[in-house]
């Protein structure tokens, strides 16, 4: 398993790539709201757990689909973190 | 006959079975404890002063517990108004401060920021506090504590007046702030008969609520089911928007009647692998809010064939005022969305120019309905009010303008051709233009804001912001989307922002927002 620190690199860099072309990676912190400030929205969601789900070969149940596991860099880790 | 009543004789017949099922698997309630919570409900609001005429905040998740705070609140011949609890405090204080609620019936982990809110408005009003939600159970524990400090009588059940007030369902407001719209017994009961008619509901029926509250998708949701003694399921809201999760739901739950707006149905038709469920059951799917995309209609009745399918049209003023009925089989070849439809059959409607007077059939005109189902009007704004309707000087009846504009077809339809003010829907939501404006004019960066929108098949709409600001340092995306979220509820965030030195102007001087519409 690879550590917290490049698990949250990957999402971020992902992020930056697919939502938010052109801004300051600097802006994007572990506590940027991503859902509830509209920067991922529903299908932009299902596309990120999509990624989520290919990249670190994990399964992500519909109830892990809301803002308490993905608002935000840090609880996506921690979401990623805890399926091992 | 009050919306109360429609629950009555259910609770006689429908004794045992269950009247609210939480798809999240937390709870559910049968028909004679809803009607019993309700009746505590009643009671300890009336303990509190509340009756006839006055307004009620509810302030919770979607839950059974939600239900029977609502039947509760029109038991005591009060009115209640539901928020969006994914919406900022702030304009939850707003909206509840607005109308005067005299109670709110509020979940404990929106309390503190909630109360924070009000207090910066004025008094801050009484509360029944639900430490959480779910099958009913948090509001019998909340009232079961609220007895032991002092008993709640029993009262009757107030027999409200078909022009009582039953609920203020507030939407985006284009002069910033959110306008709350009235709606009383008689605009509710006509149109949930109307239901009954149209839809012929069951009591072996299973009835989605994916709709919030707060949404007057909302009243056919909770009121149809109830009225026939069939089962409402709750779509949970981490559900709601996740296609895969719902189709799960909606053939596990034997759903039978769907009701949402289209966005979700495109969802599901893209993503929801319906083929591989047994959907069965399900008999009726009803949309409303925005116009559905053909291509994901036609997808979605590929995969789910057997059901039929309603368009249904109308304004949170009038509730749904004309429908349609989709042909069995969507054509390859179509590629314009179906029409709206007729008036129902206890409405009329009339067809005008902008000096309101009706067009030739055929022309282009705004939609006008008048009828039972046409709202009292806007709380406390009786200008904004009397500008919404045009009267009739001979019969004196009120029309309501739906700022629609609509062509008549041949067979009688009405065929949707856009809007004639700056109101777009967002996932079937109403979003003034106007109310995004002014939010951006809070952030202390910002010197010029214009907000246009430009078509989305999937959403709707795209909202595009222009900008132009003060000083040297221009605001990242995610300051704004995150500045814009404190302020606004998540579907009225913008998805583009556009900065420029500053803002185009016509020959008046006015922003010109054609050039900006018409920028790539």
């Amino acid at each position: 398993m690879i550590d917290t620190l490049a698990v949250k690199q990957i999402i971020k860099n992902y992020i930056l790539s697919e939502f938010l072309p052109g801004e300051d990676p600097a802006q994007l912190t572990d506590y940027t709201p991503l859902i509830t400030a509209g920067i991922l929205d529903s299908i932009a969601t299902l596309k990120f757990v999509d990624f989520l789900e290919q990249h670190f070969s994990i399964t992500i149940n519909a109830h892990e689909t809301d803002p308490e596991y993905l608002d935000t860099i840090e609880r996506i880790a921690a979401l990623v973190h805890s399926k091992g | 006959m009050a919306l109360q009543h429609l629950l009555d004789s259910s609770v006689q017949e429908r004794g045992s079975h269950v009247a609210v099922l939480e798809g999240s698997g937390v709870g559910q309630i049968d028909y004679v404890t809803l009607g019993r919570l309700s009746d505590r409900m009643r009671d300890r609001l009336a303990t509190m002063g509340v009756g006839r005429g006055d307004r009620v905040g509810i302030y919770l998740r979607k839950s059974a517990d939600g239900v029977a705070s609502i039947f509760g609140i029109l038991k005591t011949g009060a009115a209640y108004v539901p928020v969006d609890p994914t919406a900022p405090a702030a304009r939850n204080a707003y909206i509840h401060n607005n109308c005067g609620v005299k109670v709110v019936i509020v979940e404990k982990r929106f309390e503190t920021a909630y109360r924070e809110e009000l207090a910066k408005l004025g008094p801050v009003p009484h509360m029944i506090i639900l430490k959480n939600t779910g099958g009913g159970a948090h509001l019998e524990k909340a009232l079961e504590g609220l007895n032991t400090q002092s008993p709640a009588p029993a009262v009757p059940t107030a027999n409200s007046a078909p022009d009582d007030l039953a609920y203020i369902l507030y939407t985006s407001g284009s002069t910033g702030m959110p306008k709350g719209v009235m709606l009383s017994h008689r605009n509710a009961v006509s149109f949930v008969d109307w239901c009954s008619e149209t839809f012929e509901p069951r009591a072996s029926d299973v009835f989605s609520s994916h709709a919030p509250f707060h949404f007057d998708l909302s009243i056919l949701d909770i009121y149809v089911p109830l009225k026939h003694g069939a089962r409402l399921l709750l779509v949970p809201e981490e559900i709601g928007k996740e296609p895969l999760g719902l189709a799960k739901l909606i053939c596990d739950h034997n759903i039978s009647i769907w009701y949402s707006a289209p966005s979700i149905l495109s969802l599901l038709a893209q993503f929801g692998k319906l083929p591989e469920r047994d959907c069965s059951r399900l008999r009726m799917i009803l949309f409303a809010g925005e116009v559905f995309p053909i291509v994901h209609l036609r997808s979605l009745q590929r995969q789910v064939p057997h059901p039929r399918y309603f368009n249904l049209y109308g304004p949170t003023e009038t509730n749904v005022c004309t429908w349609y009925e989709i042909p069995s089989v969507v054509p390859n070849d179509r590629t314009n969305p179906y029409p709206i439809g007729k008036p129902c059959s206890h409405l009329k409607s009339i067809v005008v120019d902008p000096d309101s007077k009706p067009v030739a059939r055929g022309a282009e005109g705004e939609l006008c309905i008048a009828g039972s189902n046409v709202m009292q009007g806007y709380w406390a704004m009786p200008e904004q009010t009397a500008k919404s309707f045009l009267l009739d000087d001979g019969t004196g009846e009120r029309w309501y303008k739906t700022g629609d504009i609509v062509a008549e077809e041949p067979d009688g339809n009405y065929r949707y051709v856009g809007r004639c003010d700056r109101m777009v829907k967002k996932r079937g939501y109403r979003v003034e233009l106007g109310e995004i404006e002014a939010c951006l004019y809070r952030h202390v960066a910002i010197r010029e804001a214009a907000v246009v929108a430009l078509p989305d098949a999937a959403a709707g709409a795209k909202v595009k912001v222009h900008l132009s600001i003060r000083g040297e340092k221009r605001p990242s995306l995610i300051e704004m989307k995150t500045f814009c979220s404190h302020h606004l509820p998540v579907y009225m965030i913008p998805d583009v922002f556009a900065f420029h030195e500053s803002l185009p102007k016509t020959s008046t001087d006015k922003i010109d927002y054609q050039t900006l519409q018409n920028l790539a």
